[in-house]
């Protein structure tokens, strides 16, 4: 039970860190970025050709955690880079069309991403397996009689880091007043002097390498790299867009709440359940929350006006 | 008055009948005349397929119905075709027995009364064929049943939520499939297990085969044209009518009159409806389900061919349905186009005359970068089917940021035809 608990907010705090950036997208474009499941992927197997090309291995010790907070920092940076170039060629063309052609779009890079990521000189169609970077066979501490492990705890740590930092950077500080404002009203921010091109541009940055930072630590934790066309990706975006949804899409702290909802809901389901069915759960759910409250657990209803 | 201008014509009830079965009788003439005249005279590869291409424009056309008409967004469409191919064939395989259907001639053996080899062009009917086109149908009608299910809670909601819900339960058909008891490959385990309990025995992973082969040109083609009658004729409906409402201003609509929500269900059941009886067709062409063959690649095959060839426009769809099932092949076994792109310069030229410039020299770029493809491919042995994939998703990128209607739009073929008044006209969105 516990145990369960405790596997459930680890895995809750990756899709909440994926989460993050589909919610931070449609904050300001009002549009779902299908192609953010994919950049997780990228994220994922960037580190690995990091920690494989830099020649890290297993350390039980700090050494071990400063290198995978090294490699995840790395791909996060490469990974933010290539949203921008996304949002930059693919979606700015886009931002007066219809929503559903910027849909379209975003899904045609979606498979563009993975099938890229398929050649043989990118990423193969090969399973890689990730560096055990940090130990994960012995427990740190005991909580009773469950054991805790390392691994958790610093995934743990480095995911809330994170969404604090980014918590600071959306509420306090000016370059978060300026994305709030995008999100308000686009025209009324760029008549008060704020370049929307670059606010935009700072959110994908911002929201894909969130992305990376999930998908380096989902290969910490899993270890086995599936390949870029892996239905485990898809997935992995799915259920962190439905945790975007059920918080409240384009709600930062409601994509962090969705996500360790998602991620109890799948660890319990997979516990007492059934382990092929819980991504059906998952989707019931989503079904649910569009039934009960579309807008969300936190997201406040919107009028459309004519 | 004026008023008795705008009634419509009284027809008298002959003439009233031969307007709506004529169209139906060409339906089966023309699958007649292929079936009979044209296919005999293909290699077996090109009635396959010329198969695909038509399977392909019911999935495209009925998708075409969700995101042309409607205006909604559903990327899940291989989704409802695997529950019409699973449904029907399984229909097919469990129902073929004597314990069914009574006959003693139907127990020899698993459907030894039908095709058991791939004869596309065979027997006009056989002795299964009822039983065939029943399964089609209650392949169909299981779809829709199902599109009725997903459509009922994500269409109340705005466009791109209902994207993710069908994004979402076509993996999670793909999956129950998966999950699926293995196949009752005798007739003695068969015939020990009830009869509703065999419909959960539909192979699991590892395929469901040896269905029969059913599917013939003829009902292909038949099919296929019913699919267009019926995509025309709704169009002009008042149903029709209602989707197009909703899909040019759903506020507009609705403050018309207009049970939006209604009618975005009733575009979704139909289209899942059209799907599924196109998965029955494809499953006994295909003989083999295979779960992997319904996944997301397939769904998005159907929706760049709505969208290459224009969202709204039947006849494009149509146009598109073929480009893409052709140029999948091609890039398999790459052919020279050169005669192909002569002749599509030449119908430009001759019925777009002056505004055909651009469109011609598109046609031979196009033509050129095949032939260089093909050549290189030949030449470094590329197997250029390993980048179907990112060429599709490449175009589907392009089209949307260079050409974001399509091939032709809303519009159909004929409104390019030299003397004809542009109707209808774009939407500025």
């Amino acid at each position: 039970m516990l145990e369960t608990l405790i596997h459930g907010i680890s895995t809750g705090s990756l899709y909440a860190l994926i989460a993050l950036g589909y919610t931070m997208v449609y904050g300001v474009l009002q549009f779902i970025n299908f192609a953010h499941g994919d950049l997780v992927m990228v994220g994922a197997w960037l580190s690995l050709i990091i920690a494989t090309s830099l020649g890290f291995s297993a350390d039980s010790g700090i050494g071990g955690v400063l290198a995978a907070v090294f490699v995840m920092l790395i791909s996060m940076v490469l990974c933010g880079g290539m949203g921008v170039l996304v949002e930059r060629l693919a979606y700015r063309p886009l931002r007066q069309a219809p929503r559903l052609n910027i849909l379209t779009t975003a899904i045609g890079v979606s498979l563009l991403i993975q099938n890229t990521g398929q050649l043989p000189f990118v990423f193969g169609t090969e399973t890689g397996t990730m560096t055990a970077l940090i130990n994960d066979s012995l427990p740190m501490f005991h909580l009773g009689d469950v054991p805790i492990y390392t691994l958790d705890v610093i995934i743990l740590t480095l995911a809330i880091g994170l969404m604090f930092a980014l918590d600071r950077l959306v509420y306090r500080s000016k370059v978060g007043l300026a994305m709030r404002g995008v999100s308000h009203d686009v025209d009324t921010t760029a008549l008060m002097g704020v370049n929307v091109d670059r606010v935009i541009s700072l959110t994908f940055f911002i929201g894909t390498s969130l992305a990376a930072a999930g998908g380096t630590l989902y290969i910490l934790k899993y270890r086995q790299v599936q390949q870029p066309a892996d239905l485990s990706w898809i997935m992995l975006g799915l259920k962190a867009f439905v945790a975007a949804v059920v918080g409240g899409i384009g709600n930062i702290r409601g994509a962090m709440l969705g996500g360790m909802l998602i991620g109890l809901l799948e660890q319990f389901t997979r516990r007492y359940q059934s382990p092929e069915l819980s991504d059906i759960y998952v989707f019931a759910l989503l079904i649910v929350v569009l039934l009960a409250k579309p807008t969300g657990i936190m997201g406040k209803p919107v009028r459309t006006k004519v | 008055m004026p008023e008795a201008d705008v009634q419509p014509a009284k027809l008298s009830a002959p003439r009233l009948a031969a307007r709506s079965l004529l169209p139906l009788l060409a339906c089966v003439g023309l699958a007649l005349l292929f079936h009979l005249v044209a296919a005999p005279l293909m290699k077996p590869l090109h009635v396959k397929l010329a198969m695909d291409i038509g399977i392909n424009i019911i999935l495209a056309v009925s998708l075409n119905m969700i995101n042309g008409f409607t205006g909604q967004f559903s990327i899940g469409h291989a989704g409802f075709m695997a529950i019409g191919a699973y449904t029907a064939g399984a229909f097919t395989y469990y129902g073929g027995l004597g314990d069914v259907w009574g006959d003693e001639s139907f127990t020899h053996g698993i459907l030894s009364w039908s095709r058991p080899l791939a004869d596309f062009t065979g027997n006009l009917f056989t002795a299964g064929d009822i039983l065939f086109l029943a399964a089609c149908l209650v392949g169909g009608l299981m779809a829709a049943l199902i599109g009725l299910v997903v459509g009922l809670p994500s269409l109340r909601l705005r466009g791109d939520y209902l994207a993710v819900v069908t994004l979402g339960f076509g993996d999670i058909i793909r999956l129950l499939m998966e999950l699926s008891d293995g196949q009752l490959k005798t007739v003695a385990d068969i015939q020990s297990t009830p009869y509703f309990q065999r419909y959960t025995h539909l192979g699991g992973a590892s395929a469901m085969s040896g269905l029969s082969f059913m599917t013939t040109t003829f009902w292909v083609v038949l099919f296929a044209c019913f699919t267009l009658l019926a995509a025309f004729r709704l169009r002009m409906s008042s149903h029709g009518r209602a989707f197009l409402a909703i899909r040019e201003n759903e506020i507009a609509a609705e403050s018309m009159g207009v049970p939006t929500t209604r009618y975005k269900v009733a575009a979704f059941v139909l289209a899942a409806g059209f799907a599924g009886f196109a998965g029955g067709l494809f499953a006994h062409q295909s003989s083999v389900l295979n779960p992997g063959d319904y996944g997301f690649i397939k769904s998005f095959d159907i929706l760049i061919m709505v969208v290459l060839g224009g969202q709204g426009s039947i006849s494009g769809t149509v146009i598109a349905a073929t480009v893409i099932t052709l140029l999948s092949e091609f890039l398999v076994r790459p052919p020279h186009l050169w005669i192909l792109g002569l002749i599509v310069i030449l119908l430009l030229a001759v019925f777009r005359q002056r505004k055909a410039m651009r469109a011609i020299i598109m046609v031979a770029v196009a033509t050129i970068v095949w032939e260089i493809a093909r050549a290189l491919a030949l030449h470094f042995q590329i197997n250029l089917a390993q980048y179907r994939m990112i060429l599709f998703a490449l175009a589907l990128v392009l089209i949307m940021i260079l050409r974001p209607q399509g091939l032709l739009g809303i519009r159909e073929v004929w409104d390019y035809l030299p003397g004809r008044k542009r109707l209808p006209t774009e939407m500025k969105a």
